[in-house]
C-alpha cells in the first residue's frame, strides 16, 4: 500500500492533451507511416459506414427479437420457464454470498457476473416484447437476478467467515441441484431435447469444468506417478485426445458411445455431449495443472515429508492447493475457450446458442425477406458470445492480478 | 562396533551414489542423545547429502543408519517414524506460502499427530512466543523477512516435538542482520537438551554451542573433535586449508 502511494507521488509529470502534435507524432511522422495511416482511416471509413447502413436500415432483427426464448432458452416450454429461473437465481445467491466472504477472486467473479447480466439487459430492452407475454419479461428477469447477486454479496460481507462452509456445501451441490431443477425430479418435467439455446451452451461448458476438473487433477496426477503403468495409461489418454479436434470426440460420443452400453439403456444426446466435451476437456485442465505442479519448488514436498506427511496428505495439502491456485488463470482461459468450443455441438444437431440461431434462419415467416434474415441472427448470437466471454477475461485479469496482489 | 543406549543416531559405512558419483563414502558416526554436531566443509562436500540421508530424504545405497532405535529400512512405516522423531530445518526456509504462519505451524501436529485443531494451535502460538514472532501469526510467510521466515520455520520443526532437529545451513541465505536472531534461537534449543546436527559455517556458533564439530570432504568425515580441539589443534591438512579459509 505504502509503496503505491510514494510511486503514484513520483511519477513523471503528464503533459497536457496536444492533438495536433499526438497525431504528427504517432500517425504522421514520416511519409509511409502518413500513406499507412491514410490507407487505414479509408479502410475503417469505409467498413464502419457499411455496417451502420445495413444494421440501421435491415429489417432482420426481427428474426431474434422475435425469437428470445429460443436464443435464451432453447424450446423449454414456456410454463416451465421458472425453472431455468431458479437454477439462474441459485447460481447468482451462492456467486453472490461468496464474492461477499472471500472478496478477492470470488469478488471479481460476482462483478463480471452482475454486469452480463446488466449488459444482457440492455441488450434486451431493444428487442420487442415476446408473443405471447411470459409470466415475468427477461429484462425484469435479468436485473432481478443482478439485484439478486448485490444483495447475497452485501449478506455475504455481513456473514462473514461463518458462511464459509455452508457456502462451499451450497457449490457442491449446485451442480446437480441445478440440474434437478432443470429437469424436474426424475427427469420428467422438461427432456433434455427441448434445452437449448444460452442455457444449454452455459450448461455444457459448465459441465466440461466442473465434471473434467476431478478427471484432469487425477491425470495431472496420474502423469507424474512413479507407477509406469498409471502413467502410461495418462500419458496415452492426454496426448490421444490434444491430438484430435473436439468434433471427432463429439461424433465418437454420439455413435460410438451406444455401441459399449446395453441397447435398452438410451441416453439421449446432451448428456452424451456433456461426456464428450468433458473428456475432452479433461485432457487439457490435466496439462494446465501439469503445469502448476510442475511449478511447485522441490523443496515445498521436501518439507512436507520431513514433517511426517505421507505422499497423499502432502499432494492434497501442499502441492495440490499451491498448482491450482497457480492456475487459476489458465482453467479461466480455458473455460473461455471451451464456452465458444461448445458451438460445435450445433452439427450434431442440438440446438445450443448457434444451433438456434441456424434453426431460426430456416424459420418459415423469414423466407421473404429478401436475402434472408441469416446476417442479423448470426450477428446478435456472436454478440451474445462475445460478452460472455469478454467479461470472463476481464474478471480472469482481475483475478490475476488479485493472485500477484496476495500472499506469496 | 558397541552399541551404547545413548547413542540416538548411529550411521555405519554409509555409502551414497548419484549415478556414478559418490556424494557418501564409507560416513561413519554416533550422535548421542542431546548432543550437538556441527558440521563443516567445503561446497559439495557431501554435508546436506549426509544429513538428508538421516531423515530419508535422500537414500542411502550402503550401510547402516539408526535413528532413535529404528533401522532405516525400505519399510515406509519406518521411515515415517523416523520422520516423526526428526525435524529439518532447510536453507531456503521452504514454508509453505499458501498457508498462514499459524497454520505452517499447526499442519504437521494436526495432519500427522492427530491432535486437535485448538490444542495445536495453542501450542503453536507458545512456539511462537519462544521464537519471538507470535505477533506475525496471521500473516503468510511471504510477508515476513528471511530472519522471521526461518523462525517460524523453526517453530513449525518444534511444534512436532522431535527428538532430533537437523538444521541445512540455516541462515546462509539471510541477510548478515537477521543471523544472530536465529543463531540465538538455535543456542536456546541447544541449551534445553535437543539432539542437533548442524550443517552451519557459522564459527562462532560452533565454538559457543557445538559438542562437537566434524569435518567433511570429499564424501568423507576427515576429521572429529570438540571445538577447542578443531579450531586450535587440527590434525590433517585439509581441516587447515578449509580453516584458514573460512576464518
Ligand atoms: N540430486 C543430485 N543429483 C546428482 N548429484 C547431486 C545431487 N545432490 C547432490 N549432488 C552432488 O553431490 C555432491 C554433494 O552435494 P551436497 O551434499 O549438496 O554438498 P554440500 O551440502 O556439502 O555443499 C555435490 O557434488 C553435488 O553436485
Ligand atoms: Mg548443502
Amino acid at each position: 500500500m505504502a509503496t503505491e502511494v510514494s510511486q503514484s507521488q513520483t511519477r513523471a509529470p503528464q503533459p497536457g492533451i496536444d492533438v495536433p502534435g499526438w497525431l504528427r507524432k504517432n500517425l504522421f511522422s514520416t511519409w509511409y507511416n502518413s500513406l499507412i495511416s491514410v490507407v487505414l482511416l479509408v479502410i475503417v471509413v469505409q467498413v464502419v459506414t457499411g455496417f451502420f447502413q445495413w444494421a440501421f436500415t435491415t429489417e432482420g432483427w426481427i428474426a431474434a427479437a422475435s425469437n428470445g426464448r429460443l436464443i435464451l432458452v432453447g424450446r423449454y416450454p414456456a410454463a416451465e420457464l421458472w425453472r431455468p429461473q431458479l437454477a439462474l437465481a441459485l447460481v447468482a445467491i451462492l456467486l453472490g454470498l461468496s464474492g461477499g466472504v472471500w472478496r478477492g477472486i470470488a469478488q471479481a467473479l460476482t462483478i463480471g457476473f452482475a454486469g452480463m447480466m446488466l449488459v444482457l439487459t440492455a441488450l434486451w430492452t431493444q428487442l420487442p416484447p415476446a408473443n405471447p407475454p411470459a409470466p415475468l419479461t427477461t429484462e425484469l428477469v435479468l436485473v432481478g437476478i443482478a439485484a439478486l447477486v448485490g444483495g447475497a454479496y452485501a449478506a455475504g460481507r455481513a456473514g462473514g467467515e461463518r458462511l464459509r462452509w455452508p457456502i462451499i456445501v451450497g457449490w457442491f451441490l449446485a451442480y446437480p441441484t441445478i440440474i434437478m431443477i432443470l429437469q424436474g425430479f426424475g427427469g420428467t418435467a422438461v427432456p433434455t431435447n427441448l434445452w437449448g439455446g444460452l442455457m444449454l451452451t452455459m450448461l455444457l461448458s459448465v459441465s466440461g469444468i466442473v465434471l473434467s476438473f476431478p478427471l484432469g487433477v487425477l491425470l495431472a496426477l496420474g502423469r507424474r506417478s512413479s507407477l509406469p503403468v498409471v502413467k502410461f495409461f495418462c500419458v496415452v489418454y492426454i496426448e490421444l485426445i490434444r491430438g484430435v479436434p473436439l468434433i471427432t470426440v463429439l461424433f465418437m460420443a454420439q455413435l460410438m458411445l451406444p455401441l459399449f452400453l446395453p441397447s435398452e439403456v438410451r441416453i439421449d444426446a446432451v448428456v452424451r455431449a456433456v461426456v464428450a466435451v468433458t473428456l475432452f476437456s479433461a485432457a487439457y485442465l490435466a496439462e494446465n495443472v501439469r503445469g502448476g505442479l510442475q511449478s511447485i519448488p522441490k523443496g515445498q514436498v521436501e518439507a512436507a515429508r520431513a514433517l511426517g506427511l505421507n505422499v497423499v496428505k502432502t499432494t492434497l495439502l501442499i502441492t495440490l492447493p499451491q498448482a491450482l491456485k497457480a492456475v487459476i488463470p489458465v482453467l479461466v482461459g480455458q473455460f473461455i475457450s471451451l464456452f465458444k468450443d461448445t458451438s460445435l455441438v450445433a452439427i450434431i444437431g442440438l440446438l445450443d446458442l448457434l444451433g438456434v440461431a441456424r434453426a431460426i434462419n430456416t424459420q418459415p415467416e423469414w423466407l421473404g425477406f429478401p436475402g434472408g434474415v441469416w446476417r442479423e441472427t448470426f450477428f446478435v448470437v456472436a454478440v451474445i458470445y462475445w460478452i460472455f466471454s469478454f467479461t470472463m477475461s476481464r474478471s480472469s485479469r482481475q483475478i490475476e492480478a488479485n493472485l500477484n496482489r496476495g500472499a506469496r | 562396533m558397541s552399541s551404547s543406549s545413548e547413542d540416538i543416531i548411529v550411521c555405519e559405512n554409509v555409502s551414497k551414489w548419484f549415478g556414478d558419483f559418490r556424494a557418501l563414502n564409507d560416513v561413519s558416526i554416533r550422535v548421542k542423545k542431546g548432543e550437538v554436531v556441527v558440521v563443516c566443509g567445503p561446497s559439495g562436500s557431501g554435508k546436506s547429502t549426509f544429513i538428508r540421508t538421516i531423515n530419508r530424504l535422500e537414500e542411502h545405497q550402503q550401510g547402516r543408519i539408526i535413528v532413535d532405535g529404528i533401522e532405516m529400512s525400505n519399510d515406509i512405516r519406518n521411515i515415517d517414524a523416523i520422520r516423526r522423531e526428526v525435524g529439518m530445518v532447510f536453507q531456503q526456509f521452504n514454508l509453505f506460502p499458501h498457508l498462514t504462519v499459524l497454520q505452517n505451524v499447526t499442519l504437521a501436529p494436526v495432519w500427522v499427530r492427530k491432535k486437535t485443531r485448538k490444542e495445536s494451535e495453542q501450542r503453536a502460538l507458545e512456539l511462537l512466543e519462544r521464537v519471538g514472532i507470535v505477533e506475525q501469526a496471521l500473516k503468510f510467510p511471504g510477508q515476513l523477512s528471511g530472519g522471521q521466515q526461518q523462525r517460524v520455520a523453526i517453530a513449525r520443526v518444534l511444534a512436532m516435538d522431535p527428538r532430533i532437529i537437523l538444521f541445512d545451513e540455516p541462515t546462509s541465505a539471510l541477510d548478515p542482520e537477521m543471523v544472530k536472531e536465529v543463531l540465538d534461537v538455535m543456542k536456546t534449543l541447544a541449551s534445553e537438551g535437543i539432539t542437533m546436527i548442524c550443517v552451519t559455517h557459522e564459527m562462532g556458533f560452533a565454538r559457543e554451542v557445538a559438542d562437537r564439530v566434524v569435518f567433511m570432504d570429499r564424501g568423507q568425515i576427515v576429521e572429529e573433535g570438540t571445538p577447542e580441539h578443531f579450531f586450535t589443534n587440527p590434525h590433517h591438512e585439509r581441516t587447515k586449508l578449509f580453516l584458514s579459509q573460512i576464518l
